[in-house]
């Protein structure tokens, strides 16, 4: 078993590619039944009489795929202690029923913590396009890591 | 949120009620959409700063939006039994300084509340303009554990 990725194994520059996951409409409507019913996000006809233009994705049910895509892709073999949020967000395109959506994380910045040793703050930035090659969202994601993994 | 752009005035406030987070909806999401150790058991959690079980902030995220459209439709259903007029909202096309300032445990209270801080005329859709949201979410104790300033498109009256 390799060591878990931490604070100092992580560079500006450094992309790392996070796979792909198939959005269903199945899933669509049960996310969006469960945290966002608004009709667009629920019905084919109310999707498509509105801005969206079709039956789409909640935004939320977006980020929490790319949630995902990062944490199987990236952080659940590394260091990371948690997020204290997330910076500029954009939902560029919408996300339709049978989309692939495909997930790469940039590291932009890296800055140790003078307030919390043994932990740095690692600035990513998420991008997630679909099948086209679209990009659909965007965010910046600072997140705390240990500086090194424990047995290094 | 169910008048035009026009009628809706920054300061305006609401509150979008409350929600308690189970242990069982914790880990239900954490498995589907954010499996880091964290979210999915208290052993794991415990060897980490958060020390305990605690909610992906995405979901914390999620139950903000389900009470406000919960909110939102009741307004609805109000004002058409009134014969009152219901403005289109869209979708939104992002939000920024998104904060999880505190973790959410099981069995934590969170109360949401949204304010309007700002208003933009749309260029683009001349039959919309955005509104801009900050929405705050607090726990029992009275301590802020989520923020966000939102962006989200409302239909203009004149415009229709």
């Amino acid at each position: 078993m390799t060591a878990p990725l931490a604070f100092v194994d992580f560079t500006p520059g450094q992309v790392f590619e996070l796979g792909s996951y198939e959005v269903s409409r199945e899933e669509i409507i049960e996310f969006a039944s469960e945290f966002d019913p608004q009709p667009f996000h629920l019905d084919e006809e109310a999707g498509a009489a509105s801005i969206l233009g079709g039956l789409a994705a909640s935004g939320w049910h977006t980020a929490s795929i790319t949630m995902r895509l990062l944490a199987l892709g990236v952080l659940n073999s590394s260091t990371c202690q948690g997020s204290p949020g997330i910076e500029k967000l954009l939902w560029r395109k919408p996300v339709y029923a049978g989309d692939v959506l495909t997930a790469r994380m940039e590291i932009l910045a890296v800055r140790p913590l003078r307030s919390k040793p043994g932990l740095g703050m690692i600035t990513m930035r998420l991008e997630t396009m679909n099948q086209s090659g679209a990009m659909v969202m965007t965010y910046e994601n600072p997140a705390l890591f240990g500086m090194r993994s424990n047995n290094t | 949120m169910i008048r035009y752009f026009e009628d809706i005035a920054i300061g305006d406030e609401m509150e979008l009620g409350s929600h308690t987070f189970s242990r069982e909806e914790i880990i239900r999401f954490a498995e589907k959409y954010d499996p880091q150790p964290y979210h999915l058991s208290d052993a794991a959690a415990a060897r980490t700063h958060f020390g305990k079980l605690c909610a992906s902030g995405w979901q914390t995220a999620g139950i903000f939006m389900r009470l406000l459209v919960q909110k939102k439709q009741a307004l609805e259903a109000e004002a058409k039994a009134q014969g009152n007029p219901v403005a289109l909202t869209g979708p939104s096309p992002g939000l920024e300084d998104l904060k999880w300032i505190k973790p959410v445990f099981v069995g934590d209270t969170i109360s949401y509340r949204r304010i309007v801080s700002g208003k933009t005329e749309s260029k683009s859709r001349p039959e919309w303009g955005l509104i801009h949201g900050e929405n705050h979410g607090i726990n029992q104790n009275g301590e802020s554990v989520f923020f966000f300033k939102s962006n989200v498109f409302q239909q203009r009256r004149d415009r229709r």
